[in-house]
């Protein structure tokens, strides 16, 4: 048999790949969104519903920024929500480590789990941002140094909560007149640097033991922290030789934790565009590109870097021929790109000598150095691609990030799932209730 | 017209009503569980349901032959909300441990998922071993300084997650093609509140809640609470022990627009059979079951007439704990309510599709809302 690939659904985020000025883009905020795409998940039988999240409003230049969609709710509050309305497809919640407290949330993911009926999944995430942090009764408490400390003694004590209950311990027996069997169930008591707490965990042990673990940090520290605790891992790279690279860098991690190879599947974020000839997925993919990069979007992205206002460049104009501002100030905050640039002037240097070769705008250089479409084709040849990455170890699967909400998933539903079925590369009907049995994992140890 | 409210909790209030045959043990862990409790309440024409929820063990002595254990509250609500149209949601959340930012989304989201049914039950927790499942504080010594400290905090609490809740203007999302701005940002607001507890910057990332401001309820038995209650909830729970406590007590709330009397129910068709079913449970407890709240045993038409009489006091509605699940939620749905309905004193169907509109209270302005200036 052939390798089977994972496909999980990405809501769309609050980021100028979600394309909100669509006419068929609906809500951001109504449930009838997220029911939507959750239904047309399960419909394709997907592993998984995902959500990301973010705990501040983004900012550039001071001001909250107005181009791409703002505003999303509360991850377990929707997920929950989402258990209502679905039977097996997973749901996965992204779950910051800094600002929240591990009682608290071993508690809501035990209780998601218990009720989708073994369906929760955990996206464990760092931050360590003071600007986050504001929002927050501790404010911006932690070193950037600390926050794979903190996220894996997190996780680790989360994971005792999780057990803290035998599988046995609730007894409910009227006759016996024994509710308990286990009178310290849920004990614990847990001391390292971050945390010092003991007493009771109060959720029974859930349908899957613990939530599956996701994990999405792309740092030696965070690909370390995704070997040694996760189950998975949302990662950005998607193309057939930088996917390989990664998909054994991690694989290899496994052994020193004693750990299987097929213990950590390796998930990319990919999007996607498609047509009914590949000329017609390439026009179609061009629009998309100029709908998400709008001129003031490009603007904002060249600030970026620039880390200087550029209000007043023209975005079909050439690009600046001042440098980037490389003090430690930066224009923009609450985004997880801030960073990314370690040499501004190189990158700066770079952009202007391909517009220059290349006769690009400052709009036309950000289509072509952001977010290009990771899978644009017929559905045949989409459906060959996923299957290629995935058969030659660059990926177990994909996380699908649709442009358009709550519709983008459709096309790929409708026209690529079938064609992964008919390869018998991809489940027809779910073989089993949790999502543990989706992705092929035991239970955990 | 009389409103009512049921709480819910794990077998029901009486500690051995799991060990009944009509009750559903194996049960209390799974969404089907909670989901037939609120349809039933929701049958029977209820404002809403509560959920009682803690961050602790139910019973810190380590009892066997006790229900032990409890999901979230918060997320038991959010469940059950896309299978239900028209019963108010109230978990309960604590505030003591907890951060008003995830609070004020997470009701937010219960008022999305629910199209504008949230509430949310403030609790404050003033016991040792939930602080110790936090490792972040010493609880104050629980003198009469301590409990006012306590809820100071509380309210500020509840001062962010309102501020949050109006962070965003109805009509801050704009999607404007020809600035290509998703929304006006000068309808999103920093709440910077800085108090003696904590500081928080805003603004919320979940926009304003359909309700504007979902249902703030609070329980107060003394003064302390009740000024809390008086300033930061929209409706208080007390449990008066009979119609001249009820007065007495809703003096001290009255700025409230409504005020809810809390009674443990045992419904049975005798009052005898009521009171043998309690003594019976008792006996299998091994104790007598007492309560901060009355304990009522008798009919559904005794019920009916000690509600009314208190209503003569000024209690606007009653959250009745079933002592027994879901044997007395089934007594009040079948039994209280067409009683009540008989008497033209309640409902005979849903007038709202809000809970603020099914309490009769109408959808606020926002705080940060600056009018036009007018011409």
């Amino acid at each position: 048999m052939p390798k089977q690939i994972h496909l999980a659904a990405h809501f769309p985020g609050v980021n100028n790949t979600t394309v909100w000025s669509d006419p068929e883009a609906g809500s951001h905020i109504e449930f009838a969104s997220f029911v939507k795409l959750a239904q047309t998940a399960e419909r394709a039988k997907f592993d998984f519903f995902f959500l990301a999240e973010g705990l501040r409003l983004r900012e550039q230049g001071g001001k909250i920024y107005d181009l791409d969609v703002v505003g999303r709710p509360d991850t377990f509050t929707v997920l929950a929500a989402l258990a209502a309305v679905t039977t097996h497809l997973g749901l996965a919640g992204t779950i910051n480590s800094t600002f929240n407290e591990p009682y608290e949330v071993a508690r809501q993911f035990a209780s998601l789990d218990h009720l989708s009926a073994g369906r929760a999944a955990w996206n464990v995430v760092t931050s360590w941002d003071a600007f986050t942090g504001e929002n927050f009764r501790r404010g911006g408490f932690l070193a950037e140094k600390d926050r794979y400390s903190r996220a894996t003694q997190f996780l680790d004590t989360a994971k005792e909560l999780f057990a803290s209950w035998p599988a046995d311990a609730v007894a409910a027996s009227p006759s016996e007149g024994v509710f308990l069997r286990d009178a310290s169930a849920g004990t614990f008591a847990h001391r390292d640097d971050h945390f010092d707490i003991a007493g009771r965990f109060n959720v029974p042990r859930s349908p899957q033991g613990r939530p599956v673990i996701l994990q999405a940090g792309d740092s030696d520290a965070g690909r370390e922290f995704a070997a040694a605790t996760a189950d998975a891992i949302f990662s950005r790279h998607g193309t057939l030789a930088e996917g390989q690279a990664f998909y054994a860098d991690v694989k290899g991690r496994l052994a020193k934790y004693g750990r299987e190879r097929d213990e950590l599947l390796v998930l990319p974020a990919a999007t996607f565009v498609l047509g009914d000839t590949e000329d017609e997925a390439q026009e179609r993919a061009r629009i998309v590109r100029r709908q998400q990069v709008s001129g003031a979007t490009a603007i904002k992205f060249l600030e970026q870097l620039w880390n200087r206002d550029l209000s007043a460049y023209d975005p079909d104009g050439p690009l600046p021929e001042i440098d980037p501002d490389v003090s430690d100030d930066h224009i923009a905050r609450g985004r997880a790109s801030v960073r990314m640039h370690r040499d501004p002037i190189a990158v700066a240097n770079e952009w202007r000598a391909r517009a220059e070769a290349e006769k690009l705008s400052i709009r036309e250089l950000i289509i072509e150095v952001t977010g290009r479409q990771s899978f644009i084709g017929t559905p045949s040849s989409v459906a060959a691609s996923v299957n290629e990455l995935v058969q030659a170890d660059a990926s177990d699967g994909f996380i699908l990030v649709p442009h358009v909400t709550p519709g983008g998933l459709d096309e790929f539903a409708d026209r690529v799932v079938p064609l992964l079925q008919e390869r018998g590369v991809f489940r027809t009907e779910y073989a089993g209730p949790t999502l543990r049995d989706h992705l092929g994992l035991k239970a955990p140890r | 017209m009389t409103h009512l409210a049921v709480a819910l909790d794990g077998a029901g209030w009486h500690p051995a009503a799991w060990r009944l045959p009509s009750a559903r043990p194996s049960d209390l862990f799974t969404a089907a569980y909670w989901a037939d409790l609120v349809r039933e309440a929701e049958r029977g024409k209820l404002d809403f349901v509560t959920i009682e929820d803690g961050l602790g063990p139910r019973s810190p002595e380590g009892r066997t032959d006790r229900v032990e254990g409890r999901l979230d509250a918060v997320l038991i609500a959010a469940r059950v909300a896309p299978l239900t149209s028209r019963i108010g949601l109230v978990p309960t959340a604590t505030v003591t441990h907890t951060e008003p930012f995830h609070i004020s989304k997470a009701i937010a989201t219960l008022d999305y998922v629910s199209t504008g049914r949230a509430g949310w039950r403030v609790q404050v927790s003033a016991r040792p071993e939930e602080a110790a499942h936090f490792g972040r504080r010493t609880l104050p010594a629980l003198d009469e300084v301590g409990v006012k400290e306590l809820f100071d905090e509380a309210a500020d609490y509840v001062e962010v997650v309102r501020r949050l809740w109006d962070s965003w203007e109805d009509d801050a999302e704009i999607r404007d093609a020809a600035t290509g701005r998703f929304i006006d940002r000068d309808k999103l607001h920093y709440i910077d509140f800085d108090g003696k507890y904590f500081s928080v910057k805003g603004p919320s990332i979940t926009p304003r809640p359909p309700q504007g401001q979902p249902l703030v309820t609070a329980l107060a038995h003394a003064d302390i609470p009740y000024a809390f209650a008086a300033g930061s909830a929209d409706l208080v729970h007390v449990t008066p022990a009979d119609a001249d406590d009820a007065k007495r007590i809703v003096a001290k709330v009255d700025s409230l627009p409504h005020v809810f009397a809390d009674l443990v129910v045992f419904l049975e068709d005798t009052e005898q059979a009521a009171r043998d079913a309690k003594a019976r449970l008792d006996e299998l407890d091994g104790s007598a079951y007492t309560s901060d709240s009355v304990i009522f045993t008798g009919t559904p038409a005794q019920l009916a007439d000690l509600l009314l009489s208190w209503e003569q006091a000024g209690i606007t509605g009653f959250r009745l704990r079933p002592g027994r699940l879901p044997a007395d939620l089934e007594a009040i749905t079948r039994g209280l309510v067409p009683e009540l309905q008989a008497r033209g004193a309640f409902r005979r169907d849903y007038e709202a599709t809000t809970l603020r509109g099914l309490l009769g209270l109408p959808r606020p302005a926002n705080r940060y809302r600056q009018e036009a200036p007018v011409a």
